[in-house]
């Protein structure tokens, strides 16, 4: 809570947007260093299998941000974002697969290698267009705003609110999950889409297109982040809050709350898009497990552990999870499950605020104990 | 408005007529007829369940009533409208419960009620304008939070919360003010200033009170209208109503 | 008495008819002389000639010796042989054990493939020995018994022995009986060369269920197959109206296992109804209590090899008290810390369900357990040849209804139920009457859970009991509850019912997968529709 009430304080003479950027840039440059002009010897090298993964946490973090906006700001928890991520990370799959041409194991000039196989004669109505990467890119952002701009103007017309919406989140992506999964959709059923080869023509294997997309990703990451602190920021940022905190008021106010969780709802399925379109090149496959409810779920811990109502809290549970996941399932394997549990129930009995709103805390307690001073205005916990 | 002198009888602002809604067979509101002029202070009274919020609820679009007629101004049907278009006709309700956002600043709450376009696209680029910061000034010394303004509203005492959704009420320019129990909760000085603000607002304004705390109306009615069973029970100014016989035995004289 | 009466009457019906007509086979029941006939008919079935032995099998069936059946079944088998060393003739056992000498019914020891020779058959035999057999069988007094011979006439019936079907035909007083020999003889009188027998069969043919009957009428139907265009006709007509039929049956048998997904639904999703609807609390650990209950019944199993008809009896408990006990320490360790927090409580019970299944992984195996089903829910009940009823799936529905009433008796007319519905009603009142409010809300979310347990029990002995198991029925359970109005048993029945049977008529037109997303599809609409469900309460509680 310590962001969204607080409006017009980003301080005098420093430009959040320009820090953001900045932060961004020295980021991207130093890893890309690091990897491209150290040499392997060196111990600053950074090997590309590192800079994909710090790519891949960009995408996370990109996606922690969307649901944030959604969770922490609008107070809708999503169990279903996974669903908007994966249509964007489909889309970008299509592009890819349409990308391999007559390179793939059967040589068909069009169809790609799994249609062949389902002795497809043509290619579907919806594949088309695919082939170009400016309409894919339309595609990554229109596809899962799209779905979520009608699942929410029902939704939120007929005002279902709360676990109900919740459970329908995670009804929806369940469906589509079971839907990705048929071979007669068109999307390579459960194998989804993969052995990708290049992208506008260059090798998806090799190390400077992998810093590339690393590169993007991040600054990805922080074009998302600056613009949903714009709109967390704006007075439809605290209209969105005072929705959160109650909705009838809103309404009795003259506001119509639907619109509001329609424009938020929306916006951040297609950054979620555009999260997944990231993610799929980086990681070589898409398939229906992204659609899991699993999946959603586990995305809403990273910003319930970084702390939600707090942007740079979403994106830093993000990566935190992501770094442990990665750590735990490469060294304890059966551990993962447990700890991903574990999170669950701690965060929420102990954690309402994540790392970041503890760490808020232990700071404000520190100063009072320096200072004597009583507790802070505007300390309060949800 | 101003034309018009106190003592002329002013136009309609609001007209209920024949209303009546039920709940699983409940007769909530049964056949109740309401006339509020546009200058004038009424109170509402009734026992437990007589049907006062509801009222205020078909009022503002929250519930829609099964029969009858709810009109406002002139003649717009406001069982067609919904909450935030009677919201934006002018209609303003403070609830019984103070609702206030408790995590935003006083100012940010008096700032979110202002009246002004309540489109998304206008929310995105709003920007606090200089008579707005002025109309948030004059707010806040109306409903004495200035030394407030920078808290949280969840961190308000009960009688301030009270006076903040008052303040909201007042930002939103309403022609017709609906209070659902305005004193609940304040101290005797508080009770004081709020009499004197509704009274003051009624002077042109249309607001009509509901209230529990009889001592209060007293202090403030005019007309008072006593609901019963979900419908009208007796009305008139306060003096003939204490001595009216029925009302004191289904309320009055408990 | 009834039933003896008829049956002697039907004895006796038998005896004189056969006596008259001296057809092929037919035994003579209480003939004295049986015994003597048998005996020396015996000897023929081992004559060097084909012929002899052919008088010798009549000779046998027409005996009415009790033992004819076994002899002439051992021959078909191959199994009637005759001792090197005396001559004597015996049954060789089907597998394992001592041939069974045929004239002392004694067994015989000992004896080998090389002691013996066995008796030689050819085709002819054969024919002439499986009619011999059936005819035996249609005359036995046990109606299961003819019941079964007829069956296995219909279709492999010649036309030489038509002469015996026609006669136990008319010997036959059992309805159901006479129905499947008027099947199996009109199957044969359908090959042959006179028009009018051949529409005559069809005719008899009409609103059979066998699938044989509808594959000789298509076959009449053809114009290939079949010259005459008046019996074509009325073949295609007869196919059409059994089509029809067995369609219904298609249809019937869907609702079945609609009625019965919509059973386990309603187990899986009261407990839900109970913990979400009656206490308001998200418990995404449901489905993890159903995986609970399913393996305490493979743990029960496990345990108690010899005991696998009582198992389930054993498992219902212990199920119940398992996923109730771990029920109420979510309770008291954590939801009791969120209440008024839906959302958290459905992340931690979300990561209670993560830790329950890895727990269950760790402790048994990422794989999937078999469980066994007893005896007395195995089978099925046959209706006809097109529908029938499994019991386990029976057995679920009239369970599932068991434990629906015995909620419904819980909460209206104990202790315990009132204290709970006084709770969930008002607690502060409750509370200042001095209900344990904290308790009751302990034992009502294990009582939610316990449930889910027992719905684990029988869902082991429809499906996989793995670690995922109760991801499957946790989406639908919400499903249910939401469908049906929250806090609502009647409408969890309802929701269970209209979702299973809904799932199941769709599916031979859809497909599983697209049933399933028609379903969640049309409920997320439906709430779009009705936010409160079906049976929702109305009114300005229903709208706070």
């Amino acid at each position: 809570m310590s962001e969204s009430p607080v409006h017009g304080s980003g301080g005098p003479g420093r430009s959040p947007t320009a820090a953001v950027l900045g932060v961004a840039l020295v980021v991207v440059s130093v890893v890309g260093v690091l990897n491209q002009a150290v040499g392997e010897s060196s111990a600053l090298h950074v090997p590309t299998y590192v800079v994909t993964l710090l790519g891949k946490y960009a995408c996370y973090a990109l996606l922690a941000v969307a649901l944030d906006l959604v969770w922490g700001y609008l107070g809708i928890l999503s169990l279903g974002h996974g669903a908007f991520f994966a249509l964007g990370g489909y889309a970008m799959g299509m592009h890819l697969m349409r990308e391999i041409g007559p390179r793939g194991v059967y040589g068909h000039p069009v169809l790609p290698d799994f249609m062949v196989f389902l002795d497809w004669k043509t290619l579907p109505w919806y594949w088309h267009g695919f082939d170009s990467f400016a309409f894919a890119l339309v595609m990554v952002v229109l596809v899962p705003a799209a779905l979520a701009f009608v699942f929410g103007w029902l939704a939120f017309r007929s005002r279902v609110t709360g676990v109900y919406l919740s459970i329908m989140t995670q009804a929806l992506t369940y469906a589509l999950m079971l839907a990705f999964f048929r071979n007669e959709m068109g999307f390579g059923g459960n194998n989804g889409l993969t052995d990708f080869k290049d992208v506008l023509g260059l090798d998806l294997q090799s190390d400077a297109t992998r810093v590339g997309l690393f590169v993007c990703s991040t600054m990805a990451l922080a074009a998302g982040y600056l613009l949903a602190r714009g709109i967390v920021r704006s007075r439809l940022g605290r209209v969105v809050t005072a929705i959160r905190d109650g909705e009838g008021r809103v309404r009795s106010l003259g506001y119509r709350p639907e619109r509001y969780k329609l424009f938020v709802f929306t916006v951040s399925a297609a950054m979620a898009g555009v999260a997944g379109a990231l993610y799929v090149p980086q990681v070589g496959i898409i398939n229906p497990g992204e659609f899991a409810p699993l999946s959603s779920i586990e995305l809403v811990v990273w910003v319930a552990v970084g702390g939600r109502g707090t942007l740079h809290g979403a994106a830093l549970g993000a990566v935190l999870v992501n770094y442990a996941k990665t750590w735990l399932t490469g060294t304890y394997p059966e551990v993962w499950l447990f700890a991903l549990g574990a999170m669950f129930v701690v965060v929420t009995l102990v954690l309402p605020r994540g790392i970041v709103g503890l760490a808020a805390t232990t700071r404000a307690a520190w100063a009072r104990r320096v200072t004597g001073a009583s507790r802070a205005p505007g300390e309060v916990v949800p | 408005m101003s034309l018009v002198g106190p003592e002329v009888h002013t136009p309609t602002l609001l007209y209920l007529d024949g209303v009546s809604v039920s709940f699983d067979g409940f007769k909530a509101i049964d056949g109740l007829s309401l006339v509020v002029d546009e200058t004038e202070l009424r109170c509402v009274i009734g026992p437990n369940g007589a049907g006062k919020t509801t009222m205020m609820d078909i009022i503002t679009g929250r519930t829609r009533p099964d029969t009858g007629r709810v009109e406002y101004a002139d003649g717009v049907d406001l069982t067609r409208c919904d909450e935030s278009e009677i919201a934006n006709l002018g209609i303003g309700r403070k609830f019984q419960k103070p609702t206030v956002f408790e995590h935003h600043t006083v100012d940010d709450n008096l700032e979110l009620a202002l009246a002004g376009r309540r489109s998304v696209a206008a929310s995105l680029r709003f920007a606090l304008g200089p008579e707005d910061r002025d109309r948030i000034d004059e707010l806040l010394a109306t409903v004495n939070l200035r030394g407030l303004r920078h808290r949280l509203a969840g961190t308000l005492s009960h009688g301030q919360k009270q006076w903040l959704e008052i303040g909201m009420l007042l930002a939103q320019r309403p022609r017709l003010l609906l209070v659902d129990e305005p004193v609940a909760g304040m101290t005797a000085q508080e009770t004081e200033r709020t009499a004197e603000l509704l009274v003051g607002l009624a002077t042109d304004h249309a607001v009509v009170v509901v209230e529990h705390d009889m001592e209060f109306v007293r202090s403030i009615a005019r007309k008072v209208t006593v609901l019963h069973q979900g419908r009208v029970l007796a009305e008139g100014p306060m003096s003939v109503i204490q001595d009216d016989p029925l009302v004191n035995a289904v309320y009055l004289g408990e | 008495m009834n039933h003896i009466i008829r049956h002697r009457h039907r004895r006796w019906l038998v005896r004189g008819l056969l006596g008259c007509v001296l057809a092929l086979v037919g035994p003579i029941l209480g003939a004295t002389e049986t015994r003597a006939d048998f005996e020396a008919a015996l000897a023929g079935l081992d004559a060097r000639d084909f012929a002899d032995k052919l008088r010798a099998i009549a000779e046998v069936a027409r005996s009415g010796d009790p033992r004819s059946e076994t002899v002439l079944a051992a021959m078909l088998d191959g199994r009637l042989a005759v001792t090197r060393a005396g001559g004597r003739l015996v049954v060789l056992p089907a597998e394992h054990g001592d041939a069974v000498d045929v004239r002392s019914g004694a067994p015989v020891p000992g004896l080998g493939a090389r002691q013996t020779s066995r008796v030689r058959i050819n085709n002819r035999l054969r024919g002439v020995l499986r009619d011999a057999i059936a005819s035996l069988r249609l005359a036995s007094p046990d109606r299961v018994v003819r019941l079964d011979a007829a069956r296995a006439l219909v279709g492999g019936v010649d036309a030489s022995s038509l002469g015996t079907l026609r006669d136990a035909l008319e010997a036959e007083g059992d309805a159901e009986v006479r129905g499947v020999l008027e099947v199996a003889l009109a199957m044969a009188e359908a090959r042959s060369d006179d028009v009018d027998t051949r529409l005559a069969a069809v005719r008899a043919m009409a609103g059979s269920l066998r699938p044989e009957v509808r594959g000789l009428l298509r076959e009449m139907g053809d114009e290939e197959r079949e010259s005459d265009p008046r019996v074509r006709s009325a073949a295609r007509d007869a196919l059409d109206a059994i089509e029809a039929e067995v369609a219904l049956y298609g249809h019937l048998s869907s609702l079945y296992f609609g009625v019965s997904l919509g059973s386990v639904l309603l187990l899986a999703a009261v407990g839900l109804a109970i913990t979400f609807g009656v206490m308001g609390v998200i418990n995404m650990a449901h489905g993890e209590m159903v995986m609970l209950g399913a393996y305490t019944t493979y743990v029960v199993q496990t345990l108690l090899p010899d005991a696998l008809e009582i198992s389930l009896l054993v498992a219902l408990p212990l199920a119940f008290l398992v996923a109730g006990l771990v029920g109420v320490l979510m309770e008291r360790g954590i939801i009791r810390h969120l209440y008024g927090r839906p959302l958290e409580t459905l992340l931690a019970t979300f990561g209670v369900s993560l830790v329950l299944q890895q727990t269950v992984r760790t402790v048994f195996s990422p794989l999937n357990r078999s469980v066994s089903t007893p005896q007395w829910m195995s089978g099925a009940l046959e209706i006809n040849p097109v529908l029938a009823f499994t019991y386990n799936r029976l057995y679920i529905i009239a369970f599932s209804i068991m434990v629906l009433l015995a909620l419904v008796v819980l909460l209206r007319r104990t202790r315990f139920g009132l204290e709970m519905r006084a709770v969930t009603q008002n607690r502060a009142m409750a509370s200042a009457m001095g209900i344990r409010t904290s308790r009751v809300d302990a034992m009502t979310f294990g009582l939610g859970c316990g449930i889910a347990g027992l719905a684990g029990v029988a869902l082991s002995q429809l499906t996989n009991v793995g670690p995922n198991m109760g991801q499957a029925y946790i989406v639908d359970s919400f499903m249910v509850v939401v469908f049906g109005g929250v806090g609502n048993l009647l409408g969890t029945f309802v929701g269970a019912m209209t979702l299973g049977i809904v799932s199941k008529l769709l599916e031979p037109a859809t497909g599983t997968v697209l049933a399933k997303i028609l379903v969640l599809v049309s409920i997320i609409v439906f709430i779009q529709r009705r936010p409160r469900g079906l049976f929702a309460l109305s009114g300005r509680a229903a709208e706070a």
